[in-house]
This record gives structure tokens, C-alpha cells and sequence, in this order.
């Protein structure tokens, strides 16, 4: 990966972009999340994604490379002039999850949405952020009519390590929706500390 | 001169065969020249790197610059835009807009801010502050 820093003008360092990824299974109320909390209508763009090739259906022959296109919806918070949150979830295509280091890189943290129905669809999105030590919180969709756990079971039918956040929400609500970012900043800022002491020690 | 004539002709109701439901009727990589990956200073241009309109800027009308070049500028002229703000205002794939990003970087006409790498994620001050920014909402 080449990077270049030198093309940064003296105002950019000033101005801060942070990223913070919602995933989880297909029809979980991601882009409704992604909606609630942001302050523009949300946009949708395409990402193509390529090196997946060796994971793909061994076709002979074919060439290796196969690029995907993924949608996303994406939506903005600015904090301040000079520092917003870009939220970005994908619209139910958790099986190319594997397509995603690409988008993960930089992010601040995950929000993986879970809907209790169906807790099995958020399993890929947890696996992923756990291997890739991102930080993640799991928001329990609280669907009308789905039968409520409390956010220890979830804890436990995930097996997620015991300091995971879990917060149950409310996608299409705003005040949850922000609640739901809190919590995953402040345990990313957790993490974050937690992993400069290790390095120190 | 009778080409002309002819010319003018065509524009009769029912010449118009293809509506905007056709979709885009220029493949998408025929905008970069064939180009699928930006130069080297456009580098890899993550989703929220930020571009922001150089002061200094070259005449927007240079020869160089095609339709598509034109619309990325005019959209950051009004503020400062993260990639995937580009991409989706201007109704291009990512892929393409890192291309033309590319171009205009080295053309002087923008610069792009780098997102911070995970490995020095930002300071506790600021997530202190996207914290306090998010309750104040």
C-alpha cells in the first residue's frame, strides 16, 4: 500500500474524518440506523472490491481476480467544523464480508447489528471484527413483536469476549441511534488505551 | 449543405429511443481513458478522505480537464467533500472518482486529506469530543 502524506495541505491537518462501519445480516435495519442519526438524507454509492479471487468458486482458467461491486449507504455527522463521523453499513450483502478489509481499514469502530429472531445473521460480522481486533458494539434491534433478551443473554448466545458492549436500540430512533455511537466510541477509546498500556508494558 | 438539412431532421419525435431509465449510456471507465487506478498520488483514496479545492488552483478550463473533472471541482468549490460524498453526489462509482482524484491532484487543482491510520487512532481529546458532539445532538 503506498502512502503519501506530502500532498496534505497545512489547513488538512486541521480537518478530521472518522469512520465508523455498521454491519450485520440482511434486513436488520442498517440503513435505517445509518438514517436516524444522519444529518444528511442518506446517500448511496458503489464500492468495487477486488482480491477475492482465491475465495471464490475455483473456476479453471478464469481469471483469479474477481472484483465485486458492494452498495452502500452511507450517512454524516459533523461534530464540529473540521471533524465529522461518516457512518457507512451495507445494505444486506453480509455474505461479502470478506471483501471488507478494504473498508475496515481506518475505521474508528462497528456497530454490528443483531435482530434476537435471527441471531445467527450478525455471527460473519462479529467473527470479522473480532479477528481483526476492531472495535464493536452489538446493537439489538428492538423490532416490535420480537421477543425481548436482555443484553447479558445476547452477550452469552454470541459468546462475545465480556467486555463487549451490548445496548439494545432502536434503529429508526434517533436518540438510540446516538446512544448506540456513544457507547461505541467511548469503548473504542477503552480499547484504544487499553492496547497502549499493553504496549508499554 | 444537404447534410445539414438531414442533420436538422432527426430531431422528430420518436429519435429520442432511449429514455433516463436506460441508465448511463457512458460506461463508467470511459470517463478515466480506460484508466482503472488512479495515478500515484491519488494513490489509494479511502472512502473519507477528505478533498479540499487547492487556493491556488489552475484555470478550471485547462484542456485537460473533461466533464466529470468539472463536476468534482464544482462540487468541492462549495465544501470540503470526503470521497464517498463525491461519488455519490456526482453519480459516479468510487472507482472512477479515485481516478479523476488522481488527476486533479496532480494537477494542483485539489488536495486530499489522509484518515487516520488505525494504528494511531485519534487521541482521547477527540473522541471526548465526538462523545460530547453526539449527546449534544
Amino acid at each position: 500500500m503506498v502512502s503519501e502524506k506530502s500532498d496534505a495541505t497545512d489547513g488538512d491537518t486541521t480537518a478530521l474524518a472518522l469512520k465508523i462501519l455498521v454491519a450485520g445480516g440482511f434486513g436488520v435495519g442498517k440503513t435505517t440506523l445509518v438514517g436516524a442519526v444522519s444529518e444528511i438524507r442518506p446517500l448511496r454509492t458503489e464500492e468495487t472490491l477486488s482480491e477475492a479471487g482465491r475465495l471464490v468458486d475455483d473456476t479453471d482458467g478464469v481469471d483469479r481476480k474477481v472484483t465485486t461491486t458492494v452498495a452502500m449507504d452511507f450517512g454524516r455527522i459533523t461534530i464540529r467544523s473540521g471533524l465529522s463521523l461518516y457512518l457507512f453499513g451495507t445494505p444486506g450483502q453480509d455474505r461479502f464480508w470478506f471483501l471488507w478489509d478494504e473498508l475496515a481499514q481506518g475505521a474508528l469502530g462497528a456497530v454490528v447489528l443483531a435482530d434476537t429472531r435471527r441471531l445467527a445473521d450478525c455471527f460473519p460480522a462479529v467473527d470479522y471484527f473480532e479477528h481483526r481486533h476492531i472495535p464493536f458494539v452489538v446493537a439489538v434491534n428492538c423490532f416490535t413483536g420480537a421477543r425481548r433478551h436482555d443484553a447479558p443473554s445476547v452477550l452469552r448466545a454470541l459468546d462475545l469476549d465480556p467486555g463487549t458492549p451490548v445496548v439494545l436500540c432502536d434503529a429508526r430512533d434517533r436518540d438510540s441511534g446516538k446512544e448506540v455511537l456513544i457507547r461505541l466510541v467511548e469503548y473504542a477509546g477503552r480499547m484504544h488505551t487499553a492496547r497502549l498500556l499493553d504496549s508499554v508494558r | 449543405m444537404t447534410d445539414d438539412i438531414t442533420g436538422g431532421g432527426r430531431e422528430g419525435p420518436g429519435s429520442q429511443w432511449y429514455d433516463n431509465e436506460a441508465g448511463p449510456l457512458v460506461r463508467p471507465y470511459a470517463m478515466t481513458g480506460g484508466r482503472t487506478r488512479p495515478g500515484p498520488t491519488g494513490a489509494r483514496l479511502d472512502l473519507i478522505a477528505l478533498v479540499t479545492l487547492a487556493a491556488d488552483a489552475p484555470d478550471a478550463d485547462d484542456g485537460a480537464l473533461g466533464p466529470e473533472h468539472r463536476t468534482l471541482i464544482a462540487l468541492c468549490a462549495t465544501e470540503t467533500q470526503s470521497v464517498a460524498e463525491l461519488a455519490a453526489d456526482a453519480d459516479l462509482p468510487v472507482g472512477v472518482v479515485r481516478v479523476l482524484l488522481g488527476d486533479l491532484v496532480e494537477l494542483g487543482c485539489v488536495s486530499v486529506s489522509r484518515p487516520v491510520p488505525p494504528a494511531q487512532l485519534p487521541d482521547e481529546r477527540i473522541l471526548r469530543e465526538v462523545i460530547d458532539g453526539l449527546r449534544a445532538l
